[in-house]
């Protein structure tokens, strides 16, 4: 990843309102985002939240009702319609229904944004077959849609979605209806084209597994709103939003009811190394804590993720976990947790 | 079966009928796909949308639609005989039958247009196709087995009509079946046009229908 810290797409004050028979619907409230040159930028929130609204804002196939759009510099709400055109053959866009064109063959698919674009035939030839080497599709160049997966469509997709050699691509739920396998496949696609395309990537989710697996930043959204947005790794750690807590611990709440003790929050946030720190309590100060919940991760050795443990009565054992803890270097947040 | 001169009579009949369809089919295209394409992209989910285009082709092409073909043919008989200086015989029934099947092709096109994913041509908006080339690169392409089904349908429509067209001087089949079948009481001679007709509508809707279903590439 080379991310450069220039500015490749910035939304200002967007606003989205439809007009439909049953009233206005407000899809974006004054939405605020930066995103850099060759990240890797996720987008996550719940059916409606207004997801799909925002990505076709940011390539104009929904015009704002409000608000800019900044792509490399320039305003694309203020651009005409040809320069339009032009612009968005440098945002490429992949689609959860893949979108193919299904009378044409894989290859021509491929080739279809390079006709449009005005490329040379010999050219748009040639660099259609080196893109289904790139997705690693080329003995299927002559066969059609309907003769190839889900996972293979969304190759011959993001090939198609780069021939032009766009800057950004949108990923709109590119992994939503694929199988857990073809989904980690076609992510690792998008991370290498990350790397070595440098193309910056803007992935659409509903699932946090998809945002931590391949995403730097993340924003959260929620009822037509940004409510958070930060690096992945501090918004998995320690996220703020109501909603943030329900995408990241999807049980939280209920198993939370449970107890009405106090409780202690520890956050793993890579900078303590993997180990059992509960048994090592247990063993130490003979106290046995109570997980409540647990999600944590071993990445490279060191500990990611949170755990609630229910505190012992005796005030001194609690003091002594408290040190413990501060020892190993992991952070904690004492939380009441009222029935 | 019959004798030397009716046989002719009745080739020259089945070529009347074929000319007569085949050149009344490319003409109702000629008027017909345009105006499907522009139903198509003014309806308020299509690509342009513009409701008052879209009400108003949509008018004229349900009034046209609902006048009986018999009663239309009847009523533009001077603009038939405006245009190719006639009103009987076969090419004088081809005004009649192109006038009558366009609006018919245009809401074929429009429904045929219509199947395309509305998703397939969001992508191709979304790598900066302009709205001619989607019409002919994803609209067009993507419809054609849907639009080759309508055309079969069309061809034997029109092949209905023109027949029908014999009762008033049009030429073909149709006025063999009615000149010597029903004020002649030549009942053999009617049967067999009869018949002929029936042949040529297999043919072309068989035809019509394999091409489409082999121009399809969604199954295989
Ligand atoms: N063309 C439209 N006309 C009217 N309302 C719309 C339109 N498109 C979207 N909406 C509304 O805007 C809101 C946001 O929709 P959007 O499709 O952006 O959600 P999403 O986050 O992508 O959801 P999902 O995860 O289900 O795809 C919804 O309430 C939706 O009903
Ligand atoms: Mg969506």
């Amino acid at each position: 990843m080379s991310i450069t810290g220039k500015e490749i797409i910035r939304v200002e004050g967007l606003n989205k309102t439809f007009k439909t028979s049953q009233g206005k619907i407000v899809a974006l409230d004054d939405i605020n985002l930066s995103i850099n040159e060759g990240e890797i930028f996720g987008i996550i929130g719940l059916s409606g939240a207004g997801k799909s609204t925002l990505v076709r804002c940011i390539n104009l196939l929904e015009k704002p009702t409000e608000g800019k759009v900044i792509f490399d510099g320039q305003n694309l709400t203020d651009l005409k319609s040809k320069e339009l055109l032009k612009a968005r053959q440098s945002i490429g866009m992949i689609f959860q229904n893949f979108n193919l064109l299904e009378q044409r063959t894989a290859i021509k698919n491929i080739c279809y944004p390079m006709e449009i674009a005005g490329f040379s035939k010999k050219d748009t030839l040639k660099r259609a077959e080196e893109l289904l080497e790139l997705v690693g599709l080329s003995d299927r160049a002559k066969s059609y849609p309907s003769q190839l997966s889900g996972g293979q469509k969304q190759r011959v997709a993001i090939a198609r979605a780069l021939a032009t050699n766009p800057k950004v691509l949108l990923c709109d739920e590119a992994t939503s209806a694929l199988d857990p396998n073809t989904t980690q496949s076609i992510l690792s696609l998008l991370k290498e084209i990350n790397r070595t395309l440098k193309v910056t990537v803007i992935i659409i989710t509903h699932e946090m597994s998809v945002i931590e697996k391949v995403c730097n930043r993340v924003a959260v959204i929620d009822n037509s709103k940004i409510v958070e947005i930060g690096d992945v790794k501090k918004i998995f750690t320690n996220p703020e939003s109501e909603i943030a807590k329900q995408l990241i611990l999807p049980k939280w709440e209920s198993r939370v009811k449970l107890v009405s003790d106090r409780s202690l929050r520890l956050i793993f946030d890579g900078n303590s190394s993997f180990e059992p720190i509960i048994s090592n309590m247990a063993l130490k100060f003979g106290v046995s804590v109570n997980i409540l919940f647990a999600d944590t991760r071993n990445i490279d050795g060191k500990a990611f993720g949170q755990m609630l443990i229910q505190l012992p009565e005796d005030e001194n054992a609690v003091s002594r976990i408290k040190a413990y803890l501060d020892s190993r270097n992991i952070a904690y947040k004492e939380e009441s947790l009222d029935v | 079966m019959f004798d030397e001169q009716i046989r002719q009579l009745l080739l020259t009949g089945v070529w009347e009928t074929l000319k007569m369809t085949v050149i009344s089919t490319l003409l109702a295209y000629i008027f017909g796909l345009p105006i499907g394409i522009l139903l198509n992209l003014t309806d308020k989910n299509g690509i342009k949308p513009c409701l008052v285009v879209n009400k108003i082709l949509g008018f004229i092409v349900n009034l046209l639609r609902s006048v009986p073909f018999l009663i239309l043919l009847v009523t533009i008989l001077p603009f038939t005989r405006a245009i190719v200086g006639t009103t009987i015989g076969s090419t004088a029934t081809i005004v009649p039958l192109v006038v009558a099947a366009a609006p018919f092709v245009g809401r074929m096109v429009e429904s045929s247009l219509q199947e395309v994913d509305s998703g397939v041509i969001e992508a191709a908006q979304s790598m900066g196709t302009p709205v001619f080339k989607i019409i002919y690169k994803v609209l067009l392409p993507e419809a054609k087995p849907s639009l080759l089904v309508g055309s079969a349908i069309t061809i034997t429509t029109i092949l209905g009509y023109s027949a029908m067209a014999g009762f008033v001087g049009g030429g073909g089949l149709g006025a063999i079946a009615i000149n010597y079948g029903y004020y002649r009481y030549q009942t053999d001679i009617m049967l067999v046009t009869v018949i002929l007709l029936v042949i040529i509508v297999q043919v072309f809707q068989e035809t019509g229908m394999r091409i489409a279903k082999l121009s399809d590439k969604r199954q295989k």
